[in-house]
């Protein structure tokens, strides 16, 4: 569906936890093979209250609470993908990745390659990212760079409600392994969101959520509202245009060449760690294909190479926010 | 039941011939490994034919296996054809998985194998997780996830089980104690004299079996697939058998010395078979050494076949690492050098 039909389609206002909960609920469903696993995703309703509601309307063989056993679920989802349904994970932090990440890497994602092709994998997994509840260093990493760059995987990271329940939508009808990565400080935030139960969101294309004419800001997940926002504080002073990339793997990068194609200055906002990271994949295919368009260096902000601290003066210090997003795009315009 | 049915003459007929193949097909995979025909690694399963086919017999067609590292012997007790199995080892197109997984990742998801698995301890997850499917579904098929001593070791196997106890899944965890964990002794590695014991953990069956006696892993692996179809969940059966060759080919084998080798070879079990379908009156000496003469030339073929077979194209690099290809890999595949290899040139 492109981003002009979404605008046309029939819309509600909700919160991003709604429009989540609204394509789960939409795909369960319609696939009778689609189901959701995890940690307490069931009667409790989701550590974040994503899936509250769906174990009483659909039952607990279709709602499953599972051990507190991240390897074992995550291994098991894709021992079920290659043998017929269609599981969603909700892996409660994305920090727990660490904890199943043999079956990630070692067997999600190289089935399918090493078997020659011959293995699906229609296996979902939704996780929480993000810093800004004092969740201290084990509950509030931003990982998605290591899915992203993994080969085999392919990542999705929603900045808008809308975009949450497409996305969500996209992953759970792909045939390939996709993960969902839910930024947990932007689930109270409201948004218009298409109601049709065939919108999804095309995992790989991009959205602009602004358009502008001076600087382009990709900002991914919380910051495309802080990157809103900014952009609305500095109309007439600076025309800044917000892309949302949505996919990180696979990445949009027509839509985001040809915005800084008329920009010419590019603004890279993640909150994962700067180093080695999402931030350097956007701007090195930026500088391949839009290298003579560039009127200035590169800016990115993000998380300056540390983990997310408890103390909430410390937190604060670190979280990449909105006026990181201003300074930077004050920097090169 | 399968044409591996032990209780009829041509089942064992059948099973025999499955043990000789795996036999034969690893010691031509060990010598022509030793030659440098085949790449990489190979890990060979002589010795403990009996763990795979006797497990195989009990099973039906459509049951799933997920294997290990040393699996070529389950892909032939499930019914795999070693043309292609050696094809895949040569890493050739033909190959079960167009050579893209070799000797440690042969699959053929259609026929049930879910694959060899080069981590240790990876295999009972994914039983789990096809029995997962099985129960969701109301399918009537198991899932049996092989392992070896070593593996009892590793947490995910303990997750994997946990789960598929708890949730009663028609799963079947069958431990091919080999007693040796690479090159560590069993003792060295466990606290306990039967891994099986470790079933108690889970309140479930588990069971320690001859696994140099096929009759004996298949009346186990019957009785544990009963209970997975009755709705009373996994078995742990374990298998005390023993590799004639080393953990890898071109191990040395520093751990261990010849009468022990030795000790467990009086115990064959392909000897002790065919000695009794020989006493039975089902089988002759004769008959035996024509069934091999004739498996010789079918792995034989399957070198030949192996040999003779293409390689991929370069560019079967950049497919199958999705169902929906990412833009980011078809650009890979279009800059492609037809010599193999994208790099160097223009990339992204």
């Amino acid at each position: 569906m492109t981003a002009q039909a979404e605008l046309e389609l029939e819309t509600e206002t909700m919160t991003v936890r709604e429009a989540i909960r609204q394509g789960l609920r939409e795909e369960l469903e319609r696939d009778e093979d689609v189901y959701l696993m995890g940690e307490d995703v069931g009667l409790f309703g989701g550590v974040l209250e994503v899936t509250g509601g769906l174990y009483e309307e659909f039952g607990g063989e279709r709602v499953r609470d599972t051990p507190i056993s991240e390897a074992g679920f995550m291994g098991a989802a894709t021992g079920a993908a290659a043998t017929g349904t269609r599981p969603v994970v909700e892996l409660m932090f994305s920090d727990f990745m660490g904890v199943s990440m043999e079956q990630i890497m070692n067997q999600m994602a190289k089935m399918h390659y090493m078997f020659g092709g011959k293995a699906e994998l229609p296996v979902t997994v939704r996780t929480t990212e993000g810093g800004g509840m004092g969740a201290a260093s084990q509950h509030s990493g931003t990982v998605h760079t290591w899915i992203a760059h993994f080969p085999g995987l392919k990542a999705v990271a929603p900045g808008t409600a809308a975009s949450a329940k497409g996305l969500t939508k996209a992953a759970i009808r792909s045939d390939d392994p996709v993960f969902v990565f839910e930024n947990k400080m932007i689930y109270e935030q409201s948004g218009q969101v298409p109601t049709d139960e065939d919108f999804t969101v095309p995992i790989g294309k991009a959205a602009v959520e602004r358009e502008g004419e001076d600087v382009t800001v990709v900002a991914t997940q919380r910051l495309v509202g802080e990157s809103l926002g900014v952009a609305d504080s500095l109309e007439g002073d600076v025309s800044v245009e917000v892309i949302d990339p949505r996919s990180l793997y696979p990445l949009d990068t027509d839509t985001i060449v040809e915005s800084v194609e008329k920009t010419g200055r590019l603004v890279v906002a993640d909150e994962s760690p700067l180093s080695y990271g999402t931030h350097a994949e956007i701007i090195a295919r930026v500088q391949e294909e839009a290298f003579f368009s560039l009127d200035a260096p590169i800016m990115r902000v993000g998380t300056p190479d540390t983990h997310m601290p408890f103390s909430p003066p410390l937190e604060q210090e670190v979280l990449p926010g909105d006026d990181d997003v201003k300074a930077a795009i004050q920097r090169i315009s | 039941m399968t044409e591996l049915d032990l209780d009829s003459a041509d089942g064992r007929q059948e099973a025999l011939r499955r043990m000789v193949t795996i036999r034969a097909f690893d010691q031509e995979a060990g010598n022509r490994f030793a030659d440098g025909e085949i790449p990489g690694f190979v890990h060979l399963y002589i010795g403990e034919e009996a763990v795979g086919v006797g497990t195989c017999a009990a099973l039906e067609s459509d049951d799933y296996i997920a294997s290990t590292h040393r699996g070529h012997g389950h892909c032939i007790a499930k019914g795999l054809d070693p043309k292609y199995m050696m094809a895949e080892l040569y890493g050739k197109a033909e190959g079960y998985c167009n050579g893209k997984g070799g000797s440690m990742h042969i699959a053929d998801v259609d026929a049930g194998m879910l694959g060899a698995n080069g981590i240790v301890g990876a295999g009972p997850p994914m039983a789990t997780g096809a029995a997962l499917s099985i129960d969701y579904q109301d399918r009537d098929e198991v899932a049996v996830g092989f392992l070896g001593d070593g593996a009892v070791a590793q947490g995910q196997v303990h997750e994997a089980i946990n789960l598929a106890s708890t949730w009663d899944l028609p799963a079947i965890f069958v431990v091919e104690n080999n007693h040796y964990g690479e090159g560590t002794p069993v003792e060295k590695q466990h606290n306990l004299d039967n891994l099986s014991d470790t079933a108690q953990a889970y309140d479930i069956p588990g069971v320690t079996v001859d696994g140099m006696d096929i009759t004996a892993v298949a009346e186990a692996v019957a009785e544990a697939r009963d209970r997975a179809r009755a709705g009373d969940g996994p078995t742990m059966v374990e298998a005390q058998t023993y590799r004639y060759r080393g953990h890898y080919e071109g191990d040395e084998e520093p751990y261990r010395d010849d009468d022990e080798i030795e000790r467990w070879k009086e115990q064959d079990p392909i000897e002790s078979f065919k000695d009794r379908l020989i006493e039975r009156g089902e089988l002759t000496q004769e008959e035996f050494d024509d069934l091999e003469s004739e498996i010789e030339s079918t792995i034989d073929d399957a070198i030949e076949y192996a040999q003779a077979a293409d390689y991929p194209e370069p560019s079967a690099a950049y497919e199958d690492m999705f169902v929906d290809q990412p833009p980011e890999l078809q650009h890979f595949a279009n800059v492609a050098r037809t010599d193999g290899g994208a790099n160097g040139g223009d990339h992204r």
